[in-house]
């Protein structure tokens, strides 16, 4: 076993178990009651009683989510590039992108829910939130192309197509992929702030809305549980991204490849 | 790559003369948006065959010539004539400028890619370009997994794989060792040799300039004009041997005068461009 392995590897495990145990401990010791903290063991056991509920809330969660996200993404990309072919559009609608993502989304979701069904409100916000991120970088990856190169393409007589295809939209990508790592996150952020405007309202099936059931319930392991996936939920769409942007850029872009010691 | 060096080999065709420069430029002025005056009064004329330097010091529009030649920037004032319209140009930037996200097929297929020559059909082009820069077998290599000299030598087989009639250079070799440049020149004056293009070359070394040149042409600053026009015998081959003889010393202390004179704030030659030494 080197000492990469165990460092990179073995010594965060080891923290993260014992953290998990220190908990355990706390909580049999001082014979702290459910309601008030329960133990890991206690919201494991819930996870596994009540996954049939949680896992239908899991999947409204999901879907919320990775719907608002490919919307943030068809929309954040082609509004990317339309700036990027027109100017003009930029200065006309960046200010409205910015208004959306400088004001709080708990603020808007009461009034989407207003004007909008639930669902439609939880989806829009979402979307909201994810989509400035894979808007404001798209933008910048365009207009971040190598001015040498652009020079190059120039000189060879390359059409404005063949200028983004081959030269904007590859420049693009790191930046892209990284708004995608940040729109991913808010995604699920957005999703879950909607989901408790509407549970609020009476309505939804999500997971936040398990945790704001369980509160009114006081069945607080339920509240861990769900809180637990949404992490999990939060980590998995960041790992994936990073993923993602590994394969693509890993050859070619520092931000995907190790250091040489 | 050979190990004599002559420019003799590519001298112009019969009558250049006769037929006029390849390019010229009179009376250009550049200035931009800022205000900035780069260059003023400019007269230059590229002839066929020929290995010109632009040599200065930083910042007298030398760069800007090179742009101006290639039509990446306009000029505000004066005239560039082509004999016979605007041939095929290479250009290789003082940074490698290569696409980080293609391998070193794709960066050298580039300029072919974009006039539409498929991937099988430029593949000869290609590796006959990569095996004259040297870098056979590196084809799948991406830009980052090279040196800087490799890197600069996919540059200059972007450039040629287009075959150019013109050649244009701006301070290639800037960013490298010393060791690798003295490398790259040789190997550019075997490349141009090979080629048969015109080049014009910008540096700001005297001793590189000498080295490679046909023909130094000698810019002051604020604003960039002609100052001097030094020629250098075409027929001596380039080797180590040039670099330890008198001739080389001499051609370099000349320049070297007519650069310190340039870098005082020396007034334009008139447009023939005679020669100022010493």
């Amino acid at each position: 076993m080197g000492r990469d392995t165990f460092e990179d590897y073995i010594f965060p495990v080891v923290i993260f178990l014992l953290a998990i145990g220190a908990w355990e401990a706390f909580v049999r010791f001082y014979g702290i009651p459910p309601y008030m903290l329960p133990a890991p063991s206690a919201i494991a056991y819930t996870l596994y009683e009540d996954w049939g509920t949680l896992s239908r809330s899991l999947m409204v969660t999901l879907s919320t989510t990775f719907e608002a996200l490919i919307a943030a993404i068809v929309g954040g990309v082609f509004l990317a590039l339309s700036f990027r072919l027109w100017r003009p559009l930029e200065r006309a609608f960046f200010p409205f992108a910015v208004v959306m993502q400088v004001t709080p989304i708990i603020a808007i979701a009461p009034l989407l829910l207003v004007y909008l069904s639930s669902g439609a409100a939880v989806l829009v916000c979402a979307f909201l939130v994810a989509f400035f991120p894979i808007l404001a970088n798209t933008a910048l990856g365009l207009a971040s192309a190598d001015h040498n190169l652009v020079d190059l393409f120039v000189l060879y007589g390359a059409s404005p197509w063949q200028q983004l295809a081959m030269l904007r939209l590859p420049s693009a990508l790191p930046y892209f992929l990284g708004g995608l790592r940040i729109g991913g996150g808010l995604a699920l952020i957005g999703a879950i702030v909607a989901e408790i405007a509407a549970g609020s309202a009476g309505s939804g099936s999500g997971l936040a809305f398990r945790i704001v059931e369980s509160g009114f319930r006081l069945n607080i392991p339920r509240m861990f549980a769900a809180l637990f996936l949404i992490s999990v939920t939060g980590i998995s769409i960041f790992l994936f991204f990073t993923g993602v942007s590994y394969l693509l850029l890993h050859r070619w872009h520092d931000s995907a490849r190790g250091r040489e010691p | 790559m050979g190990a004599e060096r002559g420019l003799a080999g590519v001298e112009p065709a019969p009558s250049p003369e006769a037929a006029g420069p390849l390019v010229a430029l009179r009376g250009v002025r550049k200035a931009f948006s800022s205000g900035t005056v780069a260059l003023e009064r400019l007269n230059l004329d590229v002839r066929d065959g020929e290995f010109l330097s632009l040599l200065g010091p930083s910042g007298c529009g030398k760069s800007t010539v090179l742009r101006l030649i290639a039509g990446l920037t306009s000029k505000t004032e004066g005239s560039i004539q082509w004999r016979g319209g605007q041939p095929s140009l290479g250009f290789v930037f003082q940074e490698p400028t290569l696409a980080p996200w293609s391998d070193v097929f794709a960066n050298v297929w580039l300029p072919l890619r974009l006039r539409g020559v498929s991937r099988a059909d430029a593949k000869v082009r290609i590796e006959e370009a990569l095996a004259q820069v040297g870098l056979k077998g590196f084809e799948k290599a991406y830009p980052r997994e090279l040196s800087g000299g490799m890197k600069m030598r996919v540059s200059i087989a972007r450039a040629l794989v287009m075959r150019p009639a013109l050649l244009l250079l701006d301070e290639p070799f800037a960013a490298l060792d010393e060791i690798t440049r003295s490398r790259l020149n040789d190997d550019l004056l075997d490349l141009k040799a090979a080629f048969g293009a015109t080049v014009v070359f910008v540096t700001h070394s005297v001793y590189e300039s000498v080295y490679l040149s046909t023909r130094i042409a000698v810019m002051a600053a604020r604003p960039g004009r002609i100052v001097a026009d030094i020629p250098v015998d075409p027929s001596l081959a380039r080797n180590e041997d040039f670099r330890l003889g008198a001739y080389y010393a001499e051609r370099c202390r000349e320049t070297s005068a007519a650069l310190q004179l340039a870098m005082g704030g020396a007034e334009p030659l008139d447009p023939r461009h005679e020669v100022r030494r010493g």
